[in-house]
This record gives C-alpha cells, sequence and structure tokens, in this order.
C-alpha cells in the first residue's frame, strides 16, 4: 500500500497531493516553541510511529536550544545593547543559526526518511512556528481518487 | 508556465493581507498610520537640535567637553532605538493558508459534536493547561488561528501579533514579543535624556543668569525656553511609562494582560510565565534569545503569474506601495481610539501616564487599548463565553 518513491525530486513530480497534517503547538511548558509529540491517525499506514516521534523530538531539541536563556544569550543580549542593536547588522543571532540547522535537518529527513513513503515536512518557519505541515502524496500512477479532501483518514482504501 | 508570460519579481511583502505599510522593499514594516511618530521624530530631534545650538557651546567651554559628547551617544542611542522599534516586525503571526484553516475548522465542528438547529455553536476556545494554569486560547476569525497563549489580535495593523503588549501611536507600530525590548530601551534612553538635557538646561541658565542676569540670558538662548517646556511634559510622562514597564517586566507581563487584569489574583489565577523571581524575570524579557521574524518579507512570491503585471511596475523602493492611500497626519489624535475596546478594561491606570491635557510623549496605556477583540464574532463568542461562567 506505502506508495514508493525514490527521491523527492520524483515525488514532486509524479506525485499529487492528497491530504495534509498538521501538527500543532505544545503550550504546556509555556510560550517556548515546542510540537506535540501525539502520533496523527492519517500517517498511521504511512510511517512508524517511532520515526515520527523521533523527527518531532529532534525539532524540539533544536527549538529548546534556540531559545535557551543562559550565557551564550545574555552575552548576546548585552553585547548587542552595547552596541545599540548595529551588531545584528553584520552577526547572525544565535537563534538564526540554529534556524538554519533545523532547515538542513528538515530537508536531510525529508530525503532519508519521509519522501520514500510519500510524505514531506514543511518547516514550521514558513508557517510561522505554528504548525509542521506534513503533505502526504498519493502516486499519480495509482488509482486516483486523491481528491485532496481533508476527511480522508488514513485508511484510504486502494 | 508558459515562457512568454511577463513574471516580475514579486516580493512576499506585497501580498500580505494586513494594514501594515511597507518600505525600502520590505525591510522596514510599520503601521498606517504615521502621523504621531513623526511628531515623536520632530519633538526628539528639534529639542536635541536647540540644546546643541544653544546650550552646548557654553557648557562644553565653561564645564566640559564631554557634556555635549555624552548627548549626543544618548540621542544617537535614543534615535537608534525609536528606530528599530518602529521598523521592526513586532512577531505579527501570519494568517493561516487554506488547508490549515480547513483542518482547524474540521477539528473544532468534530470536537462540537451536534449542534440542534438554531442555537448558536459553542464559542471557539481551546483550553491549555501552562506551569498548572488553564490558559484559554481564543480562535482569530480574521487570521484563522488559535492565537497561541499571549498573542493578540490587534485592529489597528489587522494582524495577529506574538505577546502583544500594546499598539503604540507614537512609534508608529505595534509593540509584541519582537520590539519589546527596543521600546522599553527607547523609554529609558529618553528618560535619561529628557532628564540630562533639563538639568543641563536649568545649569546652563543659572551660570549664565550670574554673568548676566536671567533676563539677558532668557534673549540670547531663545530656545532654551522650548527645551525646557518640552522636556518638562516629556519628563512627567515618558518617566512615568518607563517605570510603569520596569514594573511589568519585573512581572513578566504585558500591557495587555494588565489592562484586561488576566493574573490579577481574581478567581486564583496567577501569571503562569512569571519565574517569580525579579531578576529572571528581567533577564528573560530584556537578555532573552532575539526571535526572527516568521513573516518572510523579502522573499519571492512563488506563483505570481503575469495578472499580477496590472499592479503598477514598482521594482525598485517604492515606500508603501502595499497600502496606496497616502499617510495620514494624524497630529491632533495622539490617542488613537479603537473600534474595539475590552469589554473589561479597567478605566485609568493607576499614577504614571495618566496626563492627558499635553502630552508630548505621553503614552496612555488604556486608549491605545491593546485591541484583543478582532471583528464582531470573537467579540460575540467572548460575550458568550464570559456569561457561561
Amino acid at each position: 500500500m506505502a506508495t514508493e518513491f525514490h527521491n523527492l525530486q520524483e515525488l514532486r513530480h509524479s506525485a499529487s497531493l492528497a491530504n495534509k497534517v498538521f501538527i500543532q503547538r505544545d503550550y504546556s511548558e509555556g510560550t517556548t516553541c515546542k510540537f506535540q509529540t501525539k502520533f496523527p491517525s492519517e500517517l498511521e499506514s504511512r510511517i512508524e510511529r517511532t520515526l515520527f516521534e523521533d523527527t518531532v523530538k529532534t525539532l524540539n531539541n533544536y527549538y529548546t536550544e534556540a531559545e535557551k536563556i543562559g550565557g551564550q544569550s545574555y552575552l548576546e543580549g548585552c553585547l548587542a545593547c552595547a552596541t545599540a542593536y548595529l551588531i545584528f547588522l553584520c552577526m547572525e543571532t544565535r537563534y538564526e543559526k540554529v534556524l538554519k540547522k533545523i532547515a538542513k535537518y528538515i530537508q536531510e529527513q525529508n530525503e532519508k526518511v519521509y519522501a520514500p513513503r510519500g510524505l514531506l515536512i514543511t518547516d514550521p518557519i514558513e508557517r510561522g512556528m505554528r504548525v509542521i505541515e506534513i503533505s502526504i502524496y498519493e502516486d499519480r500512477g495509482s488509482s486516483g481518487s486523491s481528491s485532496g479532501s481533508s476527511s480522508v483518514s488514513g485508511s484510504t482504501a486502494r | 508556465m508558459s515562457a512568454v508570460m511577463i513574471t516580475r519579481k514579486v516580493r512576499k511583502w506585497e501580498k500580505l493581507p494586513g494594514k501594515n505599510t511597507f518600505c525600502c522593499d520590505g525591510r522596514v514594516m510599520m503601521a498606517r498610520q504615521k502621523g504621531v511618530f513623526y511628531l515623536t521624530l520632530f519633538l526628539i530631534v528639534g529639542t536635541c537640535s536647540l540644546f546643541f545650538a544653544f546650550e552646548c557651546p557654553y557648557l562644553a567651554l565653561h564645564l566640559s567637553p564631554f557634556i555635549p559628547v555624552f548627548a549626543i551617544v544618548l540621542f544617537l542611542f535614543v534615535m537608534a532605538m525609536l528606530l528599530r522599534t518602529s521598523f521592526s516586525d513586532p512577531g505579527v503571526l501570519p494568517r493561516a493558508l487554506q488547508e490549515e484553516a480547513t483542518f482547524i475548522e474540521m477539528e473544532i465542528e468534530a470536537a462540537n459534536g451536534n449542534v440542534p438547529a438554531g442555537q448558536r455553536p459553542p464559542p471557539r476556545i481551546r483550553n491549555v493547561q501552562i506551569n498548572n494554569q488553564i490558559v484559554k486560547l481564543k480562535y482569530c476569525y480574521t487570521c484563522k488561528i488559535f492565537r497561541p497563549p499571549r498573542a493578540s489580535h490587534c485592529s489597528i495593523c489587522d494582524n495577529c501579533v506574538d505577546r502583544f503588549d500594546h499598539h503604540c501611536p507614537w512609534v508608529g507600530n505595534c509593540v509584541g514579543k519582537r520590539n519589546y525590548r527596543y521600546f522599553y530601551l527607547f523609554t529609558l534612553s529618553l528618560s535619561l535624556l529628557t532628564i540630562y538635557i533639563f538639568t543641563f538646561d536649568i545649569v546652563h541658565v543659572v551660570m549664565r543668569s550670574v554673568d548676566k542676569g536671567f533676563l539677558n540670558t532668557l534673549k540670547e538662548t531663545p530656545g532654551t525656553v522650548l527645551e525646557v517646556l518640552v522636556c518638562f511634559f516629556t519628563l512627567w510622562s515618558v518617566v512615568g511609562l518607563t517605570g510603569f514597564h520596569t514594573y511589568l517586566i519585573s512581572l513578566n507581563q504585558t500591557t495587555n494582560e494588565d489592562i484586561k487584569g488576566s493574573w490579577s489574583g481574581k478567581n486564583r489565577v496567577q501569571n503562569p510565565y512569571s519565574h517569580k523571581n525579579i531578576f529572571k524575570n528581567c533577564c528573560e524579557v530584556l537578555c532573552g534569545p532575539a526571535y526572527p521574524s516568521v513573516l518572510d518579507r523579502r522573499g519571492l512570491q512563488e506563483d505570481s503569474p503575469a495578472p499580477a503585471s496590472t499592479a503598477a511596475p514598482n521594482n525598485s523602493n517604492n515606500s508603501s506601495s502595499s497600502s496606496p492611500e497616502p499617510q495620514a497626519m494624524k497630529t491632533t489624535a495622539p490617542l488613537i481610539f479603537n473600534e474595539h475596546t475590552p469589554e473589561d478594561a479597567k478605566p485609568s491606570l493607576g499614577a504614571p501616564a495618566q496626563k492627558s491635557p499635553s502630552p508630548k510623549e505621553e503614552h496612555p496605556p488604556p486608549s491605545k487599548v491593546p485591541p484583543l477583540a478582532s471583528p464582531e464574532p470573537d467579540v460575540d463568542a467572548s460575550n458568550i463565553k464570559d456569561k457561561s461562567h
């Protein structure tokens, strides 16, 4: 049942979008950026639970690292204040550095884990850090009742 | 995609919903009404120019050359903070795209179950538990999202802003998560600058009067009178405002929460975001990480086919191309009133910033109302919620 794709390019060209799942934010620890690790039912037939949870947990760790308030962030803040924040014109903030790492990680996960299973993760920053959007693709060759209706559950009969 | 189509590079800021104006090809982001901001600029630059012209030569000669030097440094810092506050993205949350909005709608409908015909559906509220407090997340009908905790919808800018503090007409922008520390440093440094200029004005007048008499002094340096007047009124409002925000920071509260009385202690609700330690709260607000903007303003719009070229071709810098109306000079309205006042706003906010007569830098919190109720349905929902308490 799982449609096989060899790489990301093939996914984009030969598959059609069937559905999208949105992983919401987890606010139990306050306003720091953290996503829920609850496994959505639509993905049940597409990917193993552990792989999904690993991805979300790694992303959460990255965000915690970016938003950590400790020695380094104080130093950055004080130095920036002393230069009237002009230093941000030349220097990259720690958050931006971590965001680059996250983008690379998501790209790598898409290539290695998600694209072969017909899925695609969108970087949360493109959705305002509100959700992790996971697009579910169907192979165009297969019986395509991929009507993109959002009520399609994971157990779409093929 | 036909190769014949004339596509021009459309940046994402040109298509952003909301009532912001953008300058410098998306690098600068402000609210639509900028009149009061220009007034702020004029007052600061004008007063400092008078100080440098009239007082500084005398003081540099008779007291110390460091006096004008320090004044210049302070002035530059104030301007940097003001421009940083006014021009940066306060933490605007982008609106939900179609699929996300539909997904959320479906979740809501699933949660509500079957609503009998004729009955109003329950208000769209999500409860989350943060540090053992139940916090209600409201649904924003304009942005089609459940607002994160501490976010609020500004109806002047028509955006949801993260950690919304208030909309400040004096800086011409909302104050939110990303620019709150710049705003605070602006008020703080402006207080210092005002006190500095005021003090040295007095010193200068006294020193000169000893030599030449009071009236002659005023004749020689007429600017002094103006400066003293401006500084006098500014002092009360800006110093008070700085004090008020220092109080808020030490409690890790926003102006919005303070006005609504979210954590005032009734119903035994406490602020779940406070670390219960003044030092930690200050450090988090002022020395926390510099959050990046999640609004990709300068990115290129992916689907910009030819029909979009009906807009005036404006690849070069074009101020406010996304809102073509001329910038209204609202010099008569230092208080921008908002159609949707919060239903349980406190009438006034105690001593600090309440001088209404001729505010120069004044910042009256209740009337610059952090608008939290967006269109009517949301107000309706909140009313229902309140009634059902």
